[in-house]
């Protein structure tokens, strides 16, 4: 996996609020293709990370590269547009828009520029037609007329990755997509995954760790906003540091199935 | 747009357009003047509802904007009357001039306004709008040449080279009502094109817009300078209803009159303001004559609007009254 240079590469990330260090010399690598997941306990920094890859928090130091450039002061919209896509934890959609608009909306941000005064976006062949493959893609294709805010959970989930890809992203940033579901819809959000995988370059950020194990190429493990192990999910599953770490979170849930 | 709503306005700009006739022959011409005011505030409503309820964007100010194009048409006039120049160019009563140059320079004032005021958001860009537009009026009390408090009354309407007579008060209802169909035509247009829908994205929901790609900055930007060119273009044909300008036009309880018409009217509906509009006015015309204290029905009246009819009256006319309003 390392063979080629990565795509996105994370050196020496810190961020403190006040007295408390969320990032912590975190150091990151990912190789086109890769699906690379972070794990860690709750305020172990995951979304500070996310926040900070996006352009949303500004390091207090350290770099990110990607695609070869450096990014790392460059503003949220200007990365989405050179091909970092996100979705969000807590589902961040257009409640009024119907599902097709939503996409379509995705669709039209990196369709040029949108000083388009005249035309009815509505009817618009170029945005509506790859939203609505898109929609088809996530399994949504019957629902794109239903305001996203009547769409169920599960639903809303999907239509999230949905307009993550409809902007045609050469990596996606997961902020934990199976938050909330209930096991058939994970189950069903694994195999949308799992269909990505090697398409795209995806960071996925995930509690459910059946999840995380079945599809990761490679996992690293936050701590107090500290990377304590990067590898293989087998060798994570193993490692003594990662286990403690999360039994003493627990008190006994392991990590893995 | 449901059968009900296309009933709604078929009945309504038949109603606008047969109000001359209908006027004259009940030998009520008062109401010509008094609908022509109407449509004029109207017009600047609208063009504040694209950037209130499509865009989010609560300005407090939209009535400098209205002031300013006035003022254009007061100060042209101006040195038009005493023969003198205003930096170099000389005066006008010309309305092909006046008009679009109203709304150009109005546009202009929202460029600069805007590109600061956007830069806040929710209870900051309130304020500093409001600023804005408070700075405006003490400038034009402050200007003695064009009349400081008292403004400029002119002598006339603006010209159109015989083509039309606006001093003739039926082709003036006309000419107004003419401009307001076109920029609702225009507006309606452009909700739906690709720049509204990233307009009315960025209102829905601003971190996603981001998310996506989107440079919201400069799509809010331009939808404020729209919306401004807009009230630019009212405050020139106010300047012509009343035969006068002044800084009355744009204090701060205007700007609040106006954002009245929207919220009364149904924010985000477009053709609402225009109803919101003339309810005000009307409401004002008519209560008044008992008592100067006329606002104490409309208090009442925004109250249940607000509390029950997020879409206002338009909402309501069309059944469909959407609950309370949030945001």
């Amino acid at each position: 996996m390392i063979a080629s240079a990565p795509l996105l590469r994370v050196d020496g990330l810190h961020k403190r609020f006040g007295g408390l260090t969320a990032t912590d010399a975190v150091s990151l690598a990912l190789a086109p293709g890769e699906l690379h997941a972070v794990i860690g306990p709750n305020g172990a920094g995951k979304t500070t990370l996310i926040g900070q890859l996006t352009g949303e928090i500004r390091p207090d130091a350290g770099r990110i590269g990607f695609a070869g450039e450096d990014i790392t002061r460059l503003a949220v919209d200007v990365r989405a547009r050179r091909g970092l896509a996100r979705s969000f934890q807590v589902t961040s959609i257009f409640a009024g828009f119907t599902a097709l608009d939503n996409v379509a909306l995705a669709v039209q941000a990196h369709a040029g520029h949108s000083f388009q005064f005249w035309a009815d976006a509505g009817r618009d062949a170029a945005l509506r037609e790859p939203a609505l493959a898109m929609l088809d893609r996530v399994g949504l294709g019957a629902r794109g007329d239903v305001p996203a805010g009547n769409l169920a959970h599960g639903e809303q989930r999907q239509l999230e990755i949905a307009m993550a890809l409809a902007t045609g992203p050469s990596l996606l940033l997961l902020d934990e997509p199976m938050a909330g579901m209930g096991r058939e819809e994970s189950s069903g959000m694994v195999d949308l995954l799992a269909g990505l995988k090697g398409d795209l370059t995806i960071l996925l950020v995930e509690h459910d760790m059946d999840a995380v194990f079945a599809l990761a190429d490679r996992v690293t493990v936050l701590v107090y906003g500290r990377v304590i192990a990067t590898g293989p999910p087998a060798a994570i599953r193993a490692d003594p540091a990662v286990r403690a770490a999360y039994l003493g979170e627990t008190g006994g849930g392991g990590v893995g199935p | 747009m449901g059968r009900r709503e296309r009933i709604v306005q078929l009945v309504g700009l038949a109603f606008l357009l047969l109000l001359p006739p209908l006027a004259t022959a009940t030998g009520q011409p008062f109401y010509i003047s008094l609908f022509t005011r109407i449509l004029v505030f109207a017009l600047a409503a609208v063009s504040l509802d694209l950037i209130l309820g499509f865009g989010g964007m609560v300005s407090f100010g939209h009535a400098a904007f209205v002031g300013i194009g006035a003022y254009v048409v007061g100060i042209l006039f101006f040195h038009q009357f005493e023969n003198s120049t205003f930096l170099g160019l000389p005066g006008t009563v010309n309305g092909l001039v006046v008009l679009p140059l109203a709304a150009a320079v109005s546009a202009l004032c929202a460029l600069v306004i805007g590109a600061i005021c956007l830069r806040t958001r929710g209870i900051g860009f309130i304020m500093i709008t409001l600023a804005f537009a408070q700075m405006f009026f003490y400038l034009f009390v402050s200007l003695r040449r064009y009349g400081g408090d008292d403004g400029i009354a002119l002598w006339g309407r603006s010209e159109f080279g015989g083509v039309i007579d606006i001093n003739d008060n039926v082709t003036f209802y006309y000419l107004v009502l003419a401009i307001l169909l076109g920029f609702l035509v225009m507006c309606r247009r452009l909700v739906r094109s690709r720049f509204g829908m990233v307009v009315r994205g960025a209102r829905d929901n601003e971190r996603r817009m981001r998310a996506l790609g989107f440079p919201i900055y400069r799509y809010k930007l331009a939808a404020f300078v729209i919306a401004g060119a807009g009230a630019g273009l009212a405050g020139a044909l106010l300047a012509n209803a009343t035969e006068y300008v002044g800084p009355a036009y744009m204090t701060w309880s205007r700007s609040g009159e106006i954002i009245v018409m929207v919220v009364l009217g149904g924010m985000g509906t477009l053709v609402g303001p225009v109803f919101g509009a003339a309810a005000l006015l009307l409401l004002e015309d008519v209560l008044a004559e008992y008592t100067e204290h006329w606002q104490i029905v409309l208090g009442p009246l925004l109250l249940i609007v607000v509390l029950f009819a997020r879409r206002g009256l338009y909402g309501l006319i069309l059944g469909r009254p959407g609950g309370p309003l949030r945001r």
